[in-house]
């Protein structure tokens, strides 16, 4: 079958844009998450619009499934290929179409990167918003597929707010433009963030912000954890909505610290940083407030310029990878709870790592109980990476029990699909499901994701699903 | 009967002043809770009857009328605000809940959710959302879509289906509170909500200006727009402009909106950089701001910012009044008096005309007449035909009442 769709696919695309060397298809077996791996049956690299929907079309032809490939930054499997389908990469897609600042957008190609956009108008005062960590190389097809966040994103949002249109190829291989002025259902709403399940963004209109007057970013570090979280309640009950407000722990500093000697105070247990942007009469005001709510902090520093800016960055933003400078390996996690819950979840958290033997650094974005923890482990001693995952399993559960969400900003994927029914009734899922059969009756757009084992299109659903999950533990009431 | 196998749901018979458009339902039903909700709408999909969910009933005459009406849902009972968790700047609250008595509650933890609605009472959280209608601070804070983060519906077999949750920051599953945000109850019905909140802003200000209208029809960025333009990249960050242009003719008021700390200063700084056309800067929101006068005939017009200037220039002595944020791209259009429904449907149809090659879309909300012309240009109707297929295969909630005759 899949032989026949290749040598279909040749007639579409030019002779370098499909891809059956098994060497060059291996460098596409995984993205960010790594252990899991999938050969694709074909890769292809089309150059517009047109071609994916001529891909798309002939996958249907041949009842083939396919799944789209931005950078391969995603860390939850989302992009993981299927060895009997079409992956589809828009690399080749990376032309900036159209900047427009007197109507505040640009429009890309997917395969442009987060950043470039922001490149080409930061000379006349603007940006664009969402700032995922991959910010360099993840693209903004890849952001849309996922509903990227970022660090800022407490004060601005996601990629959602920020996106006012886009031309998709529909499951089905049609063009379609889904726009926020359109009359009608949100559609444009629902397509993002819907991890590669409803279709392929070939076209993307996104918004450009103003570049604020003033940023102050501040790195106040704290005897421990609890003062840290104290300060951000504090903020937030003080009325004021910084940009960001992260939070890294003593093990997450030792990281940082190891890796790009970023010099944070030392002996802190725990650090945060607060960027303040807007008017500057405004941030001043703040800032002057912030300093009142961060007197206990044992040390208070504050940039001077964007360079003083991004050496406290610095230590944040390269929390990731920096933990393989202290454990041999682990798993980045991404739950959230509610900001209140925080001191409660931690100290969970704490109590897991003990029973476990596994550490864990806790990086987060505190202002919106976004947890990063980063569970670590020596994949050389035997049961260790078990413990891990089953650490790493509880913390999402712990997310769950108190309110909050399985995933705030890298996707489901392959990766948490099975958490789904956790968080989700049976009814719930198969109402989002409606929309997928909508989209896709067909099941070819990246299938296996997001959701475990979903019914078919055309099945009806049970007779009655029992309890919530939730409801039914007691943790959560129905309503 | 539709309350036989309802024990505990209020149901009544309707009457004249029940009607929808002028299709009068057979029952009003009044649940109190989700499982009513879930169990009302299960007994209707049992006895094949069409719903139209209501909530303050302010905009329940938008829309055509439905193709047919057996139940009228109202969710007035629905009041209750579930949780307020002012420390996550979260709220969850019940559809039927008034925007009012909301932001009375959250005022007392020095919260809002910040959308603005465009009638002074009665506006419910439902309505609001199944409207999906956008006020001046829209600029600032985005839409009702941009606000909402979780949300409990009833689809139209009665399964209750939520999706986002109590927290800001979550990607997990489908959104179907954007889905269902601007559905005008074709979907099913939204029996809760979850918003994120914003702080109070410490001070308020509000510039006003006056335009002489002679500016607006001149080749090139009209006045108007060049300060729309200014007032966008604003540093000093204002949260709405408003145009208020009674009858499109005559000059256009402009109020700016500067919120939080420092607005006194920061208002200043604008009103300085507006010039000639401020008349004050007030701490009050002068008369009618966000609100829509009169909607017997009400259009919206979404406009890339830029093409501010073709729409003034098209509404200008068109004979409707225009009020709307000149930064966001959104509109109202309102035709006061009695009007002959021949021109009516032709100005529309000009402005339209009009305003699609500039990359605008006009929609006509509200009209007395039928001959108007609804919705113009739509993309990816199909798309939402299927949409709607799935959801309500069986085309009972508010039958006809949407785009594409959805």
């Amino acid at each position: 079958m899949l032989d026949t769709l290749t040598a279909a696919l040749r007639e579409v695309l030019p002779a370098d844009a499909v891809i059956t060397d098994p060497v060059r298809l291996r460098t596409y077996e995984c993205d960010g998450l790594t252990y899991h791996r999938a050969t694709p049956g074909v890769a292809v690299l089309p150059d517009t619009a047109e071609q994916v929907a001529a891909v798309v079309r002939l996958c249907n032809e041949f009842a083939v499934p396919f799944v789209a490939r931005g950078s391969g930054t995603g860390l939850s499997g989302g992009a993981l290929p299927r060895e009997d389908g079409v992956l589809v990469v828009t690399s080749r897609m990376r032309r900036v179409l159209e900047v427009d600042l007197p109507n505040r957008r640009a429009v890309v190609e997917p395969g442009v990167t987060n950043l470039a956009i922001t490149e080409a108008v930061r000379d006349q005062g603007y940006y664009y918003a969402p700032d995922p960590s991959s910010q360099q190389i993840c693209s903004i097809g890849g952001n849309v597929a996922e509903n990227s966040g970022g660090a800022h994103c407490l004060k601005y949002g996601f990629t959602v707010n920020h996106v006012e249109a886009c031309e998709i190829v529909t499951p089905d291989g049609d063009l379609v433009t889904l726009d926020r002025m359109d009359p009608g259902y949100d559609l444009l709403g629902a397509f993002i963030g819907s991890e590669g399940t409803l279709g392929i963004a070939t076209k993307i209109t996104v918004r450009l912000s103003r570049a604020p007057e003033s940023v102050t970013t501040v790195l106040a570090a704290f005897e421990n954890i609890e003062q840290g979280g104290r300060a951000v309640s504090a903020i937030i009950g003080a009325g004021i909505v910084p940009a960001a407000i992260e939070m890294m722990d003593a093990l997450a500093i030792e990281a940082a610290e190891a890796a790009v000697a970023c010099d944070y105070p030392r002996g802190a247990g725990a650090v945060l940083i607060v960027e303040l942007d807007g008017p500057s009469a405004e941030v001043e005001l703040q800032f002057a407030r912030l300093k009142e709510i961060c007197a206990g902090a044992f040390e208070l520093r504050v940039a001077a310029g964007q360079e003083e800016r991004a050496a406290i960055w610095k230590g944040r933003k390269s929390a990731f990878a920096a933990v393989g400078r202290i454990s041999p390996a682990y798993i980045v996690q991404d739950g959230v709870v509610p900001r209140t819950a925080l001191p409660r979840v931690l100290a969970e958290i704490d109590r897991l790592s003990a029973e476990h033997r596994i550490r864990v650094a806790n990086v987060f974005h505190a202002g919106d109980g976004n947890l990063h923890p980063l569970v670590l482990f020596d994949d050389a001693e035997p049961g260790a990476g078990e413990r891990a995952e089953t650490v790493s399993g509880a913390i999402l559960d712990l997310c769950i029990e108190h309110g909050g969400s399985i995933t705030g900003e890298h996707g489901v994927g392959v990766d948490k699909a099975r958490y789904m029914p956790r968080m989700f009734t049976d009814d719930d899922l198969d109402t989002m499901q409606l929309v997928r059969c909508a989209f896709d009756p067909r099941g070819l757009s990246n299938p296996g994701k997001v959701f475990p084992t979903p019914r078919l299109c055309g099945e009806v659903p049970g007779v009655r699903k029992g309890a919530h999950p939730l409801v039914e533990s007691g943790k959560a009431e129905q309503f | 009967m539709l309350s036989e196998d309802l024990t505990g749901v209020t149901v009544r018979e309707a009457g004249p002043e029940d009607a929808v458009c002028g299709v009068t339902p057979r029952w009003v039903a009044l649940p109190e809770t989700v499982e009513e909700v879930s169990a009302l709408m299960r007994a209707c999909a049992d006895r094949d009857l069409a719903v139209v969910p209501a909530g303050g009933g302010t905009k329940l005459h938008w829309g055509p009328p439905p193709e047919r009406l057996d139940v009228l849902l109202d969710l007035c009972c629905m009041n209750e605000i579930v949780e307020h968790a002012a420390g996550d700047l979260v709220v969850r609250a019940q559809a039927g809940v008034t925007m009012d008595a909301l932001a009375a509650a959250l005022a007392g933890s020095g919260q809002e959710l910040a959308l603005d609605v465009p009638f002074t009472e009665g506006t419910t959280i439902g309505g609001t959302l199944a409207a999906a209608v956008a006020g001046p601070r829209a600029f600032r804070y985005g839409t009702a879509r941009d606000l909402l983060i979780g949300i409990t519906v009833v689809l139209p077999d009665g399964t209750v289906a939520r999706s986002g949750g109590k927290v800001v920051k979550n990607v997990a599953g489908y959104d179907l509170g954007k889905l269902f945000t601007g559905s005008f109850g074709t979907l099913g019905v939204i029996a809760e909500a979850t918003f994120r909140l914003h702080p109070l802003p410490a001070d308020r200000r509000w510039i006003v200006a006056v335009i002489e209208p002679p500016q607006v029809s001149e080749r090139g960025p009209c006045q108007v727009s060049e300060l729309a333009a200014m007032l966008a990249a604003a540093q000093e960050e204002p949260s709405a402009v408003e145009l208020d242009w009674p009858h499109g003719q005559g000059p256009i008021w402009m109020t700016v909106l500067v919120e939080g700390a420092a607005a006194e200063e920061r208002a200043r700084a604008l009103a300085e950089r507006m010039g000639e056309p401020v008349t004050g800067v007030r701490d009050e929101p002068p008369p009618q701001w966000g609100l829509i006068a009169d909607d017997d005939l009400l259009a919206e017009v979404r406009f890339p910012p830029a093409a501010l200037t073709e729409v003034l220039d098209a509404v200008h002595y068109s004979g409707f009044s225009l009020r709307g944020s000149a930064v966001t791209g959104r509109i109202w259009l309102e035709l006061w008096g009695e009007e002959d429904e021949e021109k009516v449907s032709g100005a529309v149809d000009a402005l339209r005309d009009r305003l699609e090659p500039c990359g605008a879309r006009l929609v006509v909300h509200a009209t007395p007449y039928e001959s108007v012309q609804r919705w113009g240009r739509v993309g990816a109707l199909p798309l939402m035909r299927r949409v709607k297929e799935r959801f309500d295969p069986g085309r009972r909630m508010s039958p006809g009442r949407f785009v594409g005759g959805i």
